[in-house]
């Protein structure tokens, strides 16, 4: 009995994301596709000469908020059902590590919300393709917008596990739906930091480096306008979710690795 | 080797809301289990029972102390391989079928890919549920879960099993096929440490018993020993309130309750007792060998003075 | 792998993860230094900001307040001749919270100043002190700044006068702004002017980056006024001797002066040839006039000395 890590973690994530589509996750798709068509159809009748605008603002404005809400959600909701259910006493007392369960979780979680995402960037698209009846080139920049989506939802992701590690899922909820809203002002929160002084700049500083940065992932206003995302950010942003996705992964291990389970 | 061995574990919870009252689970606890063995654990209520079982499957932490199991750690996942453990009152991913759910868990466990079926279906056979595979978890009824517990317990084939109160929640006959299911596992060689509170259970399943009470040992034992008739005493039982004077010859120890008298001679009187209620007229009910019970031995070692009270005359 | 390894190697992992963010977020700021500032070219107008905003149009302000310092700020390390971006920033926030003075506090002063000073834009400076008029209309020293562009950039001192005349009308307005009214009316005393409105600034202002601002310009103030009055020394020495003095004790041995004379940093003023006087270190002396050698060039990033 000498199997991977790996023959252990993606069972979990395939269980994972197994359980998100039975438990109708993705039934959030008919609410988009209602709100997508909907505009769709709106605003391609105002017709004012801001159609595409229109459409990709809204569209990867809602692709975000849905995406978001279903991170913490799910993120929070699975990993404490299986804690207060006791859904993780058979699968602790089986060769699984607690480490191979978090990541297994958290992989799963975040291909469940690759898919979902995958299915609203083609209502994106579909209700993009209704209003200018052609795609045009910069439309691909909107792939990556799409793209920085995701990365958000893998910082998301981690930062409801790591909270769903030691906190009630209210209060989880609480503090990464808090975490979303700070990030997304991370750039002015670090600006705030320099312009103090003494210990303050210390623990300003350190807070505004500490919360995830959530702006250089947001490109939807430029590229509703068509202008491209450069490639060195599309590198670091990825970089950077993936570093920080890391940071909560092993936090939430440290915790869980010690956690008494109830 | 030693199929278990407690080293002193120890469990204390902070309660209240500052968490600054010790609540002790568990004392110290020091106990071995011999390879091959049917062990009970017994204990009333919040014994600390589960508590063990929780520790020694790393789902809790000891305050202090530790334990191996198959001579391994119990963070080993190689030891965690060779176990099985059915929890109280078990819950499963009702989203999944009986079959997926085993499945799943087969794999965890290391099973081959290609057997995780037929092991699936072997164990659901063997724990009575053959006709519902194929039906979501969350339509299974209490026994019925109860059942799939037992069946992911043993569905890697197992040497060591921990069952936490294996016959709540069944029906008599779920009961009974457990208790073969327990023999049966004890004949594969198999160990099988468990927790319950139905006496007639464990004194028909135990190679030995431990009886907690209050997160402490109370006492260990084999069951044969506990259960071994009392040499050389009867028990007879006769309607009626007349004690026949013959007895007191006897040195008989008579009751009456009610219509009826109940009186504890030795192996050698038994004749001359039956005699004197012949000649008496009245009319014998029973007359059997006494044994000690294990519910005495229970009860001795969780009320130790009332116990002692009923042994003064 | 035990629970202890695993404590290890995830602690490593995450202490390593940690610094590699903030290398990460250095280079992220880097390549993205102006595009949260940039928006505003996105969402150009003010009201519909207030809309998005759903309410938290305070928190907004403060946010885009920040933006518009540290815009200002960059650019002005830089010695930027351009600040594009100032006026609407300054809008924006001033049109999330109309409440908050020291935004049109800084737009007047620093959207009138010329580059690399400010953004040269006195007419937008006009408008957002207006707006701010009209959102605070008890506010003297909103009147005071409206005034001050009018009379020192604009040089329009009919209206110069009228702003200070209402502004000193309110309570708890400042004593000199009947007087700048006045002054301003007979289209005089540019300099006393001058050096009471950069004064009043001085003293009234709470934004250091005015303050330090006001303080500079008091310092030029100063030394054209010492520069002025050392030359008209050395002419009157000329008159008497027949040539320039060569030293500041030459002038001290004829009885014109004591002590050699300093400029307000502390530095002393140096004799030049045709009798002219200069400053030692123009370029710590933003804004002078006078004391400038002949085809001194100002530094590209200038230099205002921070208030203590
Ligand atoms: N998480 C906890 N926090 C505080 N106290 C606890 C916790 N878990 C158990 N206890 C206490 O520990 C004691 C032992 O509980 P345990 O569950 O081991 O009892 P048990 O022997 O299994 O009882 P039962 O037969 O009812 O299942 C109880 O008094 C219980 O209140
Ligand atoms: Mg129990």
């Amino acid at each position: 009995m000498k199997a991977a890590p790996m023959s252990r973690v993606f069972p979990i994530a395939l269980n994972t994301f197994r359980e998100a589509v039975r438990d109708r996750v993705l039934y959030n798709l008919v609410a988009f596709a209602v709100l997508m068509s909907g505009a769709a159809i709106l605003v391609g009748q105002i017709s004012v000469g801001i159609e595409k605008l229109v459409v990709i603002n809204l569209g990867l404005t809602a692709v975000s908020l849905f995406g978001v809400v279903i991170s913490i959600f799910i993120g929070i909701g699975l990993v404490s059902k299986e804690i207060d259910k006791r859904t993780l006493y058979t699968l602790l007392s089986r060769p699984v590590r607690r480490w191979e369960f978090v990541v297994g979780k958290f992989l799963g979680l975040v291909g469940t919300l690759v898919l979902n995402t995958f299915f609203m960037a083609i209502g994106v698209f579909g209700a993009l393709l209704y209003v200018a009846h052609h795609f045009a080139k910069p439309d691909a920049w909107v792939l990556v917008a799409l793209y920085f989506i995701i990365l958000q939802f893998v910082i998301v992701t981690g930062l409801a596990l790591l909270f769903s590690s030691f906190s009630s899922p209210l209060m989880s909820a609480v503090f990464a739906f808090s975490l979303f809203i700070v990030g997304a002002f991370a750039e002015d929160l670090r600006g705030f930091a320099r312009m103090t002084k003494g210990i303050t700049r210390w623990i300003a500083t350190g807070a505004a480096y500490l919360v995830p940065n959530f702006s250089a992932l947001n490109v939807i206003t430029p590229v509703a306008h068509g202008q491209p995302v450069s490639g060195q950010l599309i590198l670091y942003n990825t970089a950077y979710a993936l570093i920080y996705a890391t940071m909560t992964i092993c936090g939430a291990v440290l915790i869980f690795e010690r956690r008494n389970l109830k | 080797m030693l199929a278990i061995e407690i080293l002193g574990l120890e469990k204390t919870y902070n309660v209240g809301f500052w968490g600054k009252t010790p609540k002790h689970a568990l004392r110290p606890l020091h106990l071995n289990v011999e390879e091959g063995e049917i062990f009970g654990f017994l204990g009333p209520n919040g014994a600390g029972k589960t508590t063990t079982l929780k520790l020694l499957m790393g789902l809790v932490f000891p305050t202090s102390g530790t334990a191996r199991i198959l001579g391994m750690e119990l963070d080993d996942p190689r030891m965690k391989a060779q176990i099985g453990f059915l929890p109280e009152q078990p819950y499963f991913y009702d989203y999944l079928t009986a079959r997926e759910l085993l499945e799943y868990y087969a794999q965890l466990s290391g099973v081959a890919a290609k057997e995780r079926s037929r092991k699936a279906d072997e164990v659901l056979a063997k724990v009575g549920l053959p006709n519902v595979a194929g039906l979501q978890l969350r339509k299974f009824s209490k026994g019925m879960l109860q059942r799939v517990g037992i069946a992911q317990a043993i569905l890697h084939d197992p040497k060591l099993l921990f069952f936490d109160e294996p016959m709540s929640g069944l029906d008599p006959l779920g009961r009974r096929d457990v208790r073969d299911l327990m023999e049966q596992l004890k004949h594969e060689g198999k160990t099988v440490f468990f927790s319950t509170h139905i006496l007639p259970d464990a004194e028909a399943l135990c190679d030995r018993v431990a009886v907690i009470h209050d997160g402490e040992l109370k006492g260990v034992g084999a069951v044969a020993d506990l259960t071994s008739g009392v040499r050389g005493k009867v028990e007879i039982i006769w309607s009626g309130r007349i004690i026949p004077p013959a007895f007191k010859g006897l040195g008989a120890d008579c009751h009456v309750t009610g219509d009826t008298v109940r009186a504890i001679v030795s192996e050698e009187c038994q004749d001359a007792a039956l005699d004197a209620l012949r000649n008496a007229h009245l009319r014998l009910i029973s007359l059997s060998p006494v044994r000690n019970s294990l519910e005495a031995y229970y009860v001795s070692k969780l009320q130790p003075g009332k116990a002692a009270a009923e042994v003064r005359p | 792998m035990k629970r202890s390894q695993i404590t290890m190697v995830a602690g490593s992992l995450l202490v390593l993860c940690l610094a590699a963010s903030v290398l990460t977020l250095h280079r992220l700021d880097e390549l993205r230094s102006h595009a949260t500032l940039e928006e505003v070219l996105y969402v150009s107008s003010p009201q519909a900001l207030k809309r998005i905003s759903l309410g938290y149009s305070g928190l907004l302000a403060d946010i885009y307040w920040t933006r518009a310092v540290q815009y200002f700020g960059s650019k002005h390390v830089q010695g930027a001749e351009d600040y594009k971006l100032l006026a609407p920033l300054l809008e924006i926030t001033t049109t999330l919270d109309p409440k908050l003075l020291v935004a049109y506090e800084f737009g007047s002063n620093f959207l009138t100043a010329k580059p690399p000073q400010g953004a040269g834009m006195p007419d937008e400076a006009v408008a957002l002190v207006k707006q701010g008029i009209r959102s605070n209309p008890n506010e003297w020293h909103l009147y005071y700044d409206l005034g001050f562009i009018y009379y020192l950039d604009l040089k329009d001192y009919r209206n110069a006068a009228d702003a200070f005349a209402r502004g000193s009308r309110l309570p708890d307005a400042h004593p000199f702004l009947k007087l700048m009214a006045a002054l301003a009316a007979q289209k005089g005393g540019e300099a006393q002017m001058a050096r009471m409105l950069w004064t009043t600034t001085f003293e009234t202002t709470t934004n250091k980056d005015i303050k330090a601002n006001a303080a500079a310009h008091l310092r030029a103030l100063q030394v054209d006024d010492d520069v002025t009055n050392l030359e008209a020394l050395q002419a009157r020495y000329r008159d008497k001797t027949g040539h320039f003095a060569a030293s500041f004790s030459e002038l001290e041995s004829a009885g014109m002066l004591r002590g050699s004379p300093r400029d307000p940093l502390g530095a002393p003023y140096k004799l030049a040839a045709e009798g002219k006087v200069e400053v030692t270190d123009p370029d710590d002396l933003p804004f002078i006039e006078k004391g400038l050698s002949i085809g001194y060039i100002p530094p590209p990033k200038p230099k205002i000395l921070p208030v203590d």
